[in-house]
């Protein structure tokens, strides 16, 4: 054959490619400008003409995960109805996810101390913290919510150790013979010291699931400060979040914005149900299914932010939150309406879940996340 | 990127192919079926010299798109199992220490070597015991060697980097004796079960493909391709009730490995049809979690074996 040769020069479709690399970005889709290079090369080696030659040239060098394909789907038909093709198409105007009223993530605009009249939050903002990490998150007033974010800089959460299968240099262990070898050259040949290594001791995976229902609105967004906080502060640990609702939304990604409201307004625009119904079981299945069982909840610490309202069945929940149970390290329930006093699960879903928590807090102050975050770095002594 | 030195070899199309449907026929002949999407990914990482990201469900056949390619190129198949803790020494090189020490002790006893030529030998290619990335870009041939880098998500993200690095200058350095690069970038195929999010620069470097449960019609050619004894009759039943085991909500729907072992065990047993109690003997070869097993009891296992023909039949 002749056509070995790959041409070195720009390619010819790269007109419409970037014409299309802008209608998949108003759509949400990372097509950066390497893909698109790649997807014009593709397409030189297809037929530009045929519907299915440009879908398939698109999405095997545009997409990079399943979530997305229906998103490319979308886009393509637009661009294609369009008369895409050659011709690049003029200024796209698409936008799938409508932006959301934001009130339901950030702050309340009016503080809930204000209606205690005249006296203004003002004053607030100078609530000496230790006051502040004890006030009920439902009671924060929009100064209070930017003074915890500065609390919560400070907070980390890591998983407990476990051992990798990764080995590190040790004074005893395992013989190392390559680091022995080395130093053996050292001393003409003869191994004096020999050299031992072991297994490295590693945080363990946390997932984080919170439940951004109506009912638990008042706690959500301080929640949801929490959870960024926690994934941002620590680039490459072993966090992963979610939100439940409706549906489940992996939020790990929108999360790891440095600057806390860019990634609640991405949050928002992700997880399209906030403040709506739960269905919590359906959710958490949803996660066992797609996330947990593949290995994300394997070994992991699991912790749950909810309630426990479930407008679902609760036999649903019950099985799912047994099937978490086998998989992951620790399950660890965090339920704000915990700290009333005399409180009591009375939630059906709540009831049905806590045979199958290993830990059950409050979280509905600062004080109670850091106890969180002590619950989650412990090995508690059920396995010692 | 550095792509200019090796653009001139690109590319490992088998010879006399030139369309992804020809591919796709050659496919075929090796008894793999693959779908217009599969097809023109592997046509076009074959054309562009770019590596194949896979990704689907456990069973769909992503690790045998690997070893059909190197039938069909006649070339070797070298393959990297990654796991947890996965590192150079056991992905690239390590040095055959007892060997080398061997070494040093020899020359000693006939004595009169100097130190530095003892050293020098010590770290020639002798003493290099290469591992399946090396082994991939030294070799010579034709054809560039498929190189399957099997579930990455089981690797950890140093691994990955590492991984990056290598896919994209396909060529590594070791220290002590210096770059080896590929003549022609091998033909490599990377596949993911998705127990965590591979790295985005890592995807980026390959072309990406969700390989999805087969239709009926696929599924029913598969099998009679792949179980030739099996008849026609019994690989449409089988098809038609995996298909309905898939909408059944199950914690792990069948994949077309299972419906091969399925198939297998049917015929073995010399069934010409399903029934319900045939499929109650054998549906541990499909189902393998005990709730699934039940929750397809509590649904009838009859309702499994009526009315052939797809969803459609139901």
């Amino acid at each position: 054959m002749a056509g070995n040769e790959a041409p070195p020069q720009a390619p010819k479709m790269l007109d419409a490619a970037v014409a299309f690399g802008r209608v998949l970005r108003g759509a949400g889709l990372r097509a950066g400008t390497d893909r698109l290079v790649e997807f014009a090369r593709a397409m030189d080696e297809l037929d530009a003409s045929h519907r299915d030659d440009v879908y398939w040239a698109g999405r095997l060098t545009l997409v990079s995960r399943p979530e997305d394909l229906e998103v490319y789907d979308r886009a393509f038909e637009l661009f294609w109805e369009a008369g895409g093709g050659a011709k690049p198409r003029p200024k796209p105007k698409v936008r799938f996810s409508k932006p959301q009223p934001e009130s339901s993530v950030m702050p309340p605009k009016k503080t809930v101390e204000r209606d205690e009249g005249g006296e203004d939050a003002v004053k607030l903002r100078y609530s000496p913290v230790e006051v502040l990490r004890r006030k009920d998150f439902a009671l924060y007033s929009q100064e209070e919510f930017a003074e915890l974010q500065r609390l919560l800089a400070d907070l980390r959460l890591s998983g407990a150790l476990r051992r990798s299968r990764r080995l590190e240099p040790a004074p005893r262990g395992r013989h190392d013979p390559r680091r022995t070898l080395r130093g053996a050259m050292r001393t003409g040949g003869e191994a004096v010291r020999h050299r031992f290594r072991r297994t490295r001791v590693q945080p363990r995976r946390v997932v984080l699931l919170c439940d951004v229902s109506g009912s638990m609105a008042p706690y959500s967004r301080a929640l949801l400060r929490f959870m960024h906080a926690s994934v941002a502060g620590s680039p490459g640990a072993r966090l992963e979040a979610f939100s439940i609702g409706t549906r489940l939304t992996r939020l790990t990604r929108e999360l790891a914005t440095r600057d806390p409201d860019r990634a609640l307004r991405q949050t928002a625009g992700a997880a399209r149900d906030i403040s709506g119904g739960t269905r919590l079981g359906d959710a958490i299945k949803e996660f066992v299914d797609r996330w947990g069982q593949r290995g994300m909840a394997r070994g992991a610490v699991v912790v749950i932010f909810s309630d426990g309202w479930d407008r679902g069945d609760v036999g649903v929940l019950a099985e799912q939150m047994q099937r978490i149970a086998r998989l992951a390290y620790r399950v660890i329930w965090v339920n704000p309406l915990k700290s009333a006093p005399g409180y009591k699960p009375l939630a059906a879903g709540m009831a049905a879940a806590l045979p199958h928590v290993d830990v059950f807090l409050s979280g509905h102050n600062f004080d109670s996340l850091e106890e969180l975050a002590r619950a989650v770095a412990a090995a508690t002594e059920r396995d010692r | 990127m550095s792509e200019g030195a090796r653009d001139g070899r690109r590319g490992a199309l088998p010879p006399g192919v030139s369309h992804f449907r020809e591919l796709g026929g050659r496919l075929r002949e090796e008894d793999y079926l693959a779908d217009e999407g599969l097809a023109t990914a592997i046509f076009l990482a074959l054309k562009l010299g770019r590596p194949l990201f896979l990704e689907g469900e456990a069973g769909v056949g992503k690790t045998e798109v690997a070893k059909v390619l190197s039938r069909i190129l006649e070339t070797p198949l070298i393959r990297l199992q990654c796991y947890e803790g996965i590192d150079v020494y056991q992905a690239v090189y390590e040095w055959d220490y007892a060997r080398q020490l061997l070494h040093i002790r020899a020359a000693e006893a006939f004595g009169g070597e100097d130190r530095e030529r003892v050293e020098r030998d010590l770290y020639d290619r002798e003493f290099l015991v290469s591992r399946p990335l090396l082994q991939a870009l030294e070799h010579r041939g034709p054809m560039p060697p498929v190189l399957l880098i099997d579930e990455v998500d089981r690797s950890d993200d140093e691994f990955e980097a590492f991984l990056l690095e290598i896919l994209s200058d396909f060529a590594v350095t070791i220290p002590e004796l210096g770059t080896v690069r590929a003549e022609r970038p091998p033909v490599a195929i990377l596949t993911s079960n998705r127990t965590r999010e591979v790295h985005d620069a890592l995807k980026r470097r390959c072309l990406y493909h969700y390989i999805e449960h087969p239709s009926f019609e696929r599924e029913v050619e598969i099998l009679r391709l792949r179980v030739p004894d099996a008849e026609e009759s019994l690989a449409r039943q089988v098809a038609a009730a995996t298909e309905r085991m898939r909408a059944m909500d199950l914690y792990k729907p069948p994949g077309v490995a299972e419906t091969l072992d399925w198939t297998e065990a049917l015929v073995a047993l010399g069934t010409k049809e399903l029934d319900e109690k045939i499929v109650e003997a054998t549906l541990g070869s499909v189902l393998k979690y005990r709730e699934d097993q039940q929750r397809a009891a509590n649904a009838g296992l009859a309702s499994l074996v009526g009315g052939v023909g797809g969803a459609a039949g139901g």
